[in-house]
């Protein structure tokens, strides 16, 4: 198998227009046509892309409706923000003990960060889920370990039931839901409601932000890159066809002697994973995260773009997600004229989400293949709909040319 | 003769109807059966039973030459033990081409991590496209199976049943929306599989069962009601009562 079979091809366009789009975003960077605050937009949209990714998997693929996979993608940002936010403090805190002439002991610097950071919730102590937030290795560990086990217990708690279909959906809405209420109480130990900030500053390094944020626009486009690539290898192998085949006929799978339940687990643990990761880097670029950011909705916008996009192709994931992201922060930051209507004024900061919705309703009657359908019409590969009719009286007589392909 | 499957006694009710009644059946390794009954005589719940889809209230079936109880395995561990199930509706993936049926259902690692790892061999890709010759398929592998005619449908499944190298196969009306032509190249098809391993057909067209000619078990109301050569069954005076007097 080459790489440069056809059914590669389309990975390879998707890696050549990154490529170029990270480096034209690199070389206006340089030159000053684009603000650092856009350049984290568009690095923050790659995160978001990486998630839809994950959640196409599952969803397009696997044909499991997770709701809950945002709460992966911020359990990730909150674990590396714990490091962030730690490490930053400990700056600051050995700074200013260093003033008062005499060098610090190890207990006055743990006190001094305990107080800087849960002074907002009237703590003055570290809770232990802190307890590694001084290492970087170790907590880098947690961002893959932490969302990875809650979706290790709770598909397995959930597959093993055999809960499919919208019961499913429900459940993961529920996890998701349940996370942000603990993580809004001020005890849960990740400061409440006020969340962790100041990630954007990173730290030890004294490089402004114009800098900074193009590294983090890179390390999204590289993890980007490699996660198409290796979802492609998935998708495109024989892994990809029993869960496709389990998205299709699951009791036909049990039949041939695949677990489907493991399978479920193992896509659902991945993708939760791979959401993580792109959640890790998405909140050193947000500067700030809450438990506002596990809100049922996050996820289920999740599940929009990639309607949008095009469920069960990867780059229709990709597509959705950059395109409905970028336009709604275009739409709710409040520089796209209003409409007058006489009668009524249409003010896209509100009406957005109607448009959204419209679009959502619209995609899922009218195209369900999504943006990344339009594709199918360039390339001319329409599938024929036989609804099973054999293809001409005998192998002799004319045949639609796609149904042999 | 050691039977490879073995079910004693199972009775199974639903909501107080008992779809089995003390049931209790057996195959050899390598034997053709055919099961025929009315409808709601249970051979579809016998199916599910065996297949693991439906747990029985009591009784027992084994598998093997080392009997194996079925019952606490699941369905992916029965089908592993080398149990293969062919539905009354063709049941392929249509989504996906032939090569891909076939692939899916060919014998190896089935784990998540043995099918991340696994690599189309040429041994493989000969192996698909003997299958698919052999049913008929040879020049559509790369088709998909959703533009296959009914009866190709139903060819696919056999092919992937045979992929999968079962060692006994529970095959549900083979012959339901077939020609008489493809009727026959079934009956010839199932007859060749029977010598190496063991196949339970569960029929109702007569004629089919009679080109089968092999032992016939007769299910009404959840128990075997007679067994033998089809002329003896036919014969049988409950038999004709309840099922054959019908028709």
């Amino acid at each position: 198998m080459t790489i440069l079979h056809p059914r590669h091809r389309s990975a390879l366009v998707f890696l050549a227009c990154l490529a170029l789009f990270t480096i034209g975003v690199t070389v206006a960077a340089h030159f000053g046509l684009v603000s650092t605050s856009f350049v984290k937009t568009l690095g923050k949209t790659l995160c978001l892309c990486l998630a839809a990714l994950a959640m196409d998997l599952i969803w397009g693929y696997a044909g499991i409706l997770s709701l809950g996979h945002m709460a992966f993608f911020a359990l990730g940002g909150y674990m590396i923000g714990m490091w962030l936010m730690y490490a930053r403090t400990e700056e600051i805190v050995i700074a200013s003990l260093a003033n008062g002439g005499l060098p610090a002991t190890p207990e006055e610097i743990s006190q001094g960060i305990a107080t800087q950071i849960f002074g907002v919730v009237g703590a003055s102590y570290l809770p232990a889920i802190w307890s590694f937030a001084y290492s970087l290795p170790l907590q880098l560990a947690l961002v893959v370990a932490v969302p990875g086990l809650l979706a290790l217990v709770f598909g397995w708690l959930a597959f093993r039931s055999r809960v499919t279909g919208v019961y499913l959906s429900i459940l993961t809405q529920a996890m998701t839901l349940a996370l942000a209420l603990y993580l809004f109480q001020n005890d849960s130990g990740l400061r409440g409601n006020n969340g962790l900030s100041g990630l954007q500053n990173l730290p030890g390094i004294t490089a402004g932000q114009d800098t900074v944020s193009l590294w983090f626009f890179w390390a999204s486009a590289l993890a980007l890159a490699l996660a198409y690539v290796a979802l492609h290898a998935i998708v495109s192998g024989k892994f990809g066809s029993v869960i496709r085949a389990i998205r299709d006929d699951e009791a036909r799978v049990r039949f041939l002697g695949y677990s489907v339940e493991g399978y479920k687990l193992f896509v659902f643990t991945l993708t939760a994973v791979i959401c993580a990761l792109a959640g890790a880097l998405y909140y050193p670029q947000a500067g700030i995260i809450n438990p506002a950011e596990l809100a049922p909705i996050a996820s289920i916008y999740l599940a929009v773009w990639v309607a949008i996009g095009g469920r069960g192709r990867l780059y229709g994931a990709v597509i959705g997600a950059a395109l409905v992201s970028l336009l709604s922060s275009w739409f709710t930051g409040g520089r796209v004229p209003s409409i007058p209507l006489g009668f009524a004024t249409i003010n896209w900061v509100d009406w957005w989400q109607v448009l959204l919705g419209l679009t959502f309703v619209g995609v899922t009657l009218f195209a369900p293949k999504g943006i990344g359908g339009l594709f199918d019409h360039f390339t001319g590969s329409h599938p024929p709909d036989r609804k099973g009719a054999p293809l001409g009286p005998d192998d002799g007589s004319l045949r639609e040319r796609e149904a042999e392909a | 003769m050691s039977a490879l499957l073995e079910v004693s006694g199972v009775t199974v009710s639903f909501d107080g109807f008992r779809a089995i009644n003390n049931l209790t059946f057996a195959i050899g390794a390598a034997e053709l059966r055919a099961i025929i009954g009315p409808n709601g005589a249970g051979k579809s719940t016998f199916m599910d039973i065996v297949t693991g889809k439906t747990r029985p209230d009591s009784g027992s079936v084994t598998f093997g030459e080392r009997p194996v109880s079925l019952l606490k395995l699941s369905e992916a561990q029965i089908a592993r033990a080398g149990i293969g199930r062919k539905f009354q509706r063709p049941t392929v993936f249509e989504d996906q081409t032939v090569q891909e049926n076939l692939t899916l259902a060919l014998k190896a690692g089935r784990g998540p991590l043995a099918v991340l790892r696994w690599r189309k061999s040429a041994a493989d890709e000969a192996r698909v496209a003997e299958l698919a010759g052999q049913v008929g398929l040879g020049d559509s592998l790369t088709k998909k199976a959703g533009i296959l005619s009914h009866g190709q449908k139903q060819w696919l499944e056999i092919a992937m049943l045979l992929a999968q190298e079962p060692r006994l196969l529970l095959v549900d009306e083979p012959a339901a929306g077939m020609t008489l032509a493809e009727r026959e190249k079934t009956t010839e098809l199932l007859v060749e599989i029977a010598k190496t391993r063991a196949v339970v057909v569960v029929e109702h067209d007569m004629d089919f069962v009679r080109r089968l000619s092999c032992k016939v078990t007769v299910l009404h109301e959840g128990a075997v009601l007679a067994e033998g050569s089809l002329d003896h069954v036919t014969r049988n005076q409950s038999v004709i009562d309840v099922y054959l007097g019908r028709g």
